[in-house]
C-alpha cells in the first residue's frame, strides 16, 4: 500500500499530463496531477506512488546522506583498525 | 561532484555495511540512555520494513519497537467493509478499489468472497485505472472505494478532479481516507492512562515516510511541543530506519525533544502544497471516524464536501448502507496491538485461527498489519 | 477449507497445497502420488509420467506463448526426475470464435519445442466450447519419459547437499505481470520459458551426484525450497545476497511489492547436489545460454526443520515461507 519508489523521468507528455518514468529498465506512465506545472523535468528523480508522481527527490540531500554514510563507515573502519592494533599489542601470547 | 544514479537511491540506503555501522553506533549511544525507550512506528510500511529486514535483531535490549496502527486497511471497521460488499453486489455496478482490500473480511465476507459469488469487483494498481474501466463500461456505475492515509488521499482527489472536469457521469466515490496525527494523539492519550511503567509508554515516534511527503513535517510539531515526544520522520529503507533510531537515541542522551527529518531527500517542512490544496478543495473532516480496534477517533477521517454530493456513494446509497456498529471477534486483541500494548504473538489465536489466509482481525488482514508482518517475518525475532 | 474455490487455491503456494491434499490426495491415496514429485515414477523406476494444464493469459508474451509453455512445462517435469521426454499427449479446449491463425501459431510453437526435446505427440483431443465457456484456449499435455538416472527424489535431501539455482529468478512472473498491467518494458525482459532437458542430460552424463531437481513454476523458488524442506525434513539456509535477480525483475518487484523468490518461472530449476560436485555442476550449467548465471544459493542444516531461512548480509535472519494469496492468477 505504502509502496512508493524512486524512479527517473524519461519522457513528458504535457497534453495528457503524464510522465514516463523508468525504474531499473521498467517503464511506466505516471500522472502529473500532484505536481506544479513545469516542476518536473526529464532526468529528474521522482517518487512514484499508485500511478502518480508524488514529489521530486532532492538529489543534493540524497548525495549528502550517502556522503555521511561513507564517512561513518570510514570512521568505524579506522576505529576498528586502531582497536585491532591495541588488541594485538595486548596479546597474551606476545608477553615476554 | 559525481552524478547520482537511480541505483544509488536503492543500494545506498540498503547498504549492509552501513546498516551494520549504524547498529554499532546505536549500541554505543544506547549504553548512555537514562531508561529503556519505546519507539512507535506509526506507519505500516515501517512495520513491514522493520520486520522484513530483521532490524530488532540488530538493536540493543533497551530499545523497543511499539507497532502502530499505520495500516489503513487494517483499521477499516467491519461496517465499512460491509459497505464495499453491499455496493459490489448492486446490479450494473463495478466496485473498484486498491489490491489491499481483497482479503479484508467484513461481517458478510471479503471482497474476494463477493467476487467468487459473482459480484464485479476490480482491484487496481492506480486510481487512474478507474477511468478506463468507466470508459469500457458506459452503462455501468463505477464506484471507487477509496482507502489510505494522507499518502493516497491526494490521488483520489486528482481522480475526482478529472471526473468532474471531464464530466464523467458514471464514476462515484466512497471515501475512507484517514489521517495520522489525530490517531497519534489518541494513542498517546489512551495509553498514558494505562501507563504503569516504562513498558507501556510511547517515548518517541518514527514519523511515516510518505504521508509526510504530502503533508510536510509540520503536522507533527505538536508532539515535541505539547506531548513531549520527539518525532523523527524516517524513510523506508533499512538504513533510513537505523539512522532515524540513532537520531532518536541521541535526542534522549542530549536531553532534546525535537521534530527532526531523517528522510531529507523527500520530506520538507511544508510538503506538497498542490496535493494539500486538492484535498482541501474536495474533502472535509468527518467529526468522527471509527478505527477498527481503537474506536472513534475525532477528526481523523475525510468525507466529500456537501457540494459534491452527486458523486458521493455514501450519500447516494445511504438507505442501503448499514450504520450499526459491528463487534470484532471475541478473542481478537487487535485493539491492544494497535495501541502498541500487546505484541502479535501474545494473541491466543495468532497463527492458528487467525493467519493471513484466514484473518479474523484487522492486524492480520493487510500485508502491512503488525500481525501479518510478524507472521511472515517475525518468528526469528529475539 | 472454504466452501467455495477461490483463485488463491490455484496459486502454487499454500492454499493450492491445501486444496490438493484435502481433496485430491485424500481421494486418490496411493504411495506414488504421495511422493509429490514433479513427475510420477512408474514401471519399476524406468518411466516418469506427468501432466499439466496451461491457462496462461496473455496467450502470447515476450519469450514465448501458451504452446511453448505447454510443451516445456510437461517436458521439464519429466526432466526433473532425470527422464528423457519421449511421448506426449495434447488436449485442447478452444473457445468458439478463437482465431485459427493464432491456433496455428500456437501449434507451430509446440512443434518447435517438441523437436528441441526430442519428443513426439502421439495422442490428443480437441474440444470446442461455446463463447464464454473458456477464455480463448486451455491446453493440457501429459508426458512419458525414460528415466536416465534413478533415485532422483525430493524426499532425500540432506546436509551433504548444497542448493543451486540455474539462473536469475522471477522472469516469467514479472513478464506476465508487466504484460497484463500494460507496463512498458524498455529493456529485454522476457519470460525464461525454456526446456531444461539438455541441461539435465548433460549433468547426468557427466556423472554429477544429483540428489534432487525441481523446476520453479508457480510459487517460485520459495515454493520449491519450502516443499523440499518439508519433504526431506531439513532446514534450508539461503544466503540472501547470493540470490540472482536481473535489474528489470528487481524493478518490477520494487514497483509492485513482490519478492523475486515468490514469482513464477518457466525455465529455471533448483538443484540439490552433493557438496563435492558443486563446482562441476555449476561449470556444466554455465555452458548453456539460459543457465550462464547458475549459482549456489543455500546450504542444508537442521536448525529449523521443515523451514527455509534467509540470512541477510548484515547479520539478521528471517523465515522464507511458502507464498500465500493470489499473487498472479493465470500465470501458467
Amino acid at each position: 500500500m505504502c509502496l512508493s519508489i524512486p524512479s527517473k523521468v524519461v519522457k513528458i507528455d504535457l497534453e495528457r499530463n503524464v510522465a514516463t518514468v523508468d525504474t531499473m529498465g521498467v517503464q511506466r506512465e505516471a500522472g502529473l496531477e500532484l505536481m506544479e506545472e513545469g516542476d518536473v523535468k526529464i532526468g529528474d528523480y521522482v517518487l512514484l506512488h499508485i500511478g502518480f508522481i508524488m514529489n521530486k527527490i532532492d538529489e543534493e540531500d540524497a548525495m549528502e546522506s550517502l556522503k555521511v554514510y561513507n564517512e561513518i563507515l570510514q570512521k568505524l573502519d579506522e576505529e576498528e583498525r586502531k582497536q585491532m592494533v591495541i588488541d594485538d599489542d595486548n596479546c597474551e601470547n606476545r608477553k615476554a | 561532484m559525481s552524478e547520482l544514479q537511480l541505483k544509488d537511491l536503492y543500494d545506498g540506503f540498503r547498504n549492509p555495511e552501513v546498516i551494520k555501522g549504524f547498529a554499532k553506533l546505536i549500541a554505543e549511544e544506547a549504553k548512555k540512555l537514562p531508561h529503556p525507550i519505546n519507539i512507535m512506528e506509526v506507519c505500516g510500511g515501517h512495520t513491514h520494513s522493520i520486520m522484513k529486514f530483521g532490524l530488532p535483531q540488530l538493536l540493543p535490549d533497551n530499545i523497543n519497537f511499539i507497532h502502530g496502527p499505520g495500516c489503513p486497511v487494517c483499521i477499516m471497521p467491519k461496517e465499512r467493509i460491509d459497505h464495499a460488499y453491499i455496493l459490489a453486489e448492486l446490479e450494473d455496478t463495478i466496485l473498484v478499489t486498491l489490491g489491499d482490500m481483497i482479503k479484508v473480511p467484513g461481517s458478510r465476507g471479503s471482497l474476494q468472497d463477493a467476487r467468487a459469488k459473482g459480484a464485479d469487483v476490480r482491484f487496481i494498481y492506480s486510481p487512474l485505472d478507474t477511468l478506463k474501466i468507466a470508459e469500457e463500461n458506459p452503462e455501468k456505475k463505477i464506484i471507487f472505494f477509496a482507502i489510505g492515509f494522507e499518502t493516497t488521499t491526494p490521488m483520489t482527489t486528482a481522480l475526482i478532479d478529472i471526473v468532474l472536469k471531464r464530466q464523467i457521469k458514471n464514476i462515484f466515490f466512497h471515501i475512507n481516507h484517514v489521517t495520522v496525527p489525530e490517531v497519534m494523539v489518541e494513542l498517546i492519550d489512551s495509553r498514558d492512562e494505562h501507563v504503569d511503567s516504562y513498558n507501556n509508554r510511547i517515548d518517541a515516534f518514527l514519523g511515516p515516510s510518505h504521508v509526510s511527503v504530502i503533508t510536510g513535517s509540520k503536522i507533527y510539531e505538536k508532539f515535541p511541543k505539547e506531548y513531549n515526544r520527539p518525532v523523527v520522520v524516517a524513510g523506508f529503507e533499512p538504513v533510513d530506519v537505523m539512522e532515524a533510531i540513532f537520531m532518536i537515541v541521541k535526542q534522549f542522551n542530549e536531553g532534546r525533544c525535537e521534530l527532526e527529518i531523517e528522510y531529507k531527500r523527500l520530506v520538507t517542512h511544508d510538503g506538497n502544497l498542490k496535493a494539500q490544496a486538492l484535498i482541501e478543495n474536495y474533502f472535509e473532516k468527518a467529526s468522527l471516524f471509527k478505527w477498527r480496534g481503537l474506536g472513534n477517533v475525532p477528526e481523523s477521517g475525510y468525507k466529500l464536501r456537501p457540494q459534491f454530493a452527486d458523486i458521493d456513494a455514501e450519500r447516494i446509497y445511504a438507505d442501503i448502507l448499514p450504520r450499526e456498529e459491528i463487534e470484532d471477534h471475541k478473542l481478537c486483541i487487535c485493539g491492544d496491538i494497535l495501541r502498541g500494548m500487546a505484541k502479535p504473538d501474545e494473541c491466543t489465536i495468532f497463527g492458528t485461527a487467525c493467519k493471513p489466509q484466514t484473518p479474523l482481525g484487522s492486524c492480520m488482514v493487510s500485508s502491512e498489519g503488525a500481525c501479518a508482518a510478524y507472521y511472515k517475518y517475525g518468528n526469528l525475532l529475539k | 477449507m472454504n466452501k467455495q474455490i477461490t483463485l488463491a487455491m490455484g496459486n502454487g503456494g499454500e492454499e493450492n497445497n491445501e486444496l490438493i491434499s484435502k481433496v485430491f490426495y485424500k481421494a486418490f491415496k496411493n504411495d506414488i502420488l504421495e511422493k509429490s514429485e514433479d513427475a510420477a515414477v512408474i514401471h519399476a523406476g524406468e518411466l516418469a509420467f506427468s501432466t499439466d494444464s496451461f491457462t496462461v493469459s496473455p496467450l502470447f508474451f515476450p519469450g514465448g506463448d501458451i504452446g511453448k509453455l505447454a510443451i516445456c512445462g510437461t517436458c521439464n517435469d519429466l526432466a526433473m526426475m532425470g527422464a528423457k521426454p519421449k511421448y506426449l499427449t495434447c488436449s485442447v479446449i478452444i473457445e468458439e470464435g478463437f482465431s485459427t491463425r493464432e491456433l496455428e501459431k500456437i501449434v507451430r510453437s509446440m512443434k518447435k519445442e517438441l523437436e528441441s526435446n526430442g519428443a513426439i505427440v502421439v495422442s490428443g483431443d480437441t474440444k470446442v466450447v461455446p463463447r464464454g465457456s473458456v477464455d480463448k484456449i486451455f491446453i493440457n499435455t501429459t508426458g512419458i519419459g525414460e528415466i536416465q538416472k534413478k533415485g532422483i527424489s525430493s524426499n532425500s535431501i540432506s546436509k551433504e547437499d548444497v542448493i543451486l539455482v540455474s539462473r536469475d529468478l522471477g522472469r516469467h512472473g514479472a513478464t506476465i505481470f508487466a504484460a497484463r498491467e500494460g507496463i512498458e518494458l524498455s529493456s529485454s525482459l522476457e519470460s525464461d520459458c525454456a526446456s531444461l532437458t539438455h541441461q539435465v542430460q548433460a549433468l547426468i552424463e557427466a556423472g554429477v551426484k544429483i540428489t534432487a531437481l525441481r523446476d520453479a513454476t508457480r510459487g517460485g523458488v520459495s515454493a520449491v525450497l519450502n516443499e523440499w524442506a518439508k519433504q526431506s525434513n531439513i532446514c534450508i539456509e539461503v544466503q540472501e545476497d547470493s540470490i540472482p535477480v536481473s535489474a528489470e525483475v528487481y524493478g518490477i518487484c520494487e514497483m509492485l511489492g513482490f519478492e523475486a523468490v515468490n514469482l513464477a518461472n518457466e525455465g529455471t530449476f533448483v538443484l540439490a547436489i552433493k557438496k563435492e560436485d558443486e563446482q562441476k555442476a555449476l561449470n556444466i550449467l554455465q555452458t548453456f545460454e539460459n543457465s550462464s548465471n547458475a549459482v549456489k544459493i543455500a546450504d542444508v542444516s537442521d536448525e529449523y526443520i521443515g523451514k527455509v531461512v534467509l540470512l541477510s548480509s548484515y547479520g539478521t535472519k528471517r523465515f522464507l515461507d511458502t507464498p500465500t494469496g493470489e499473487l498472479l492468477p493465470r500465470i501458467c
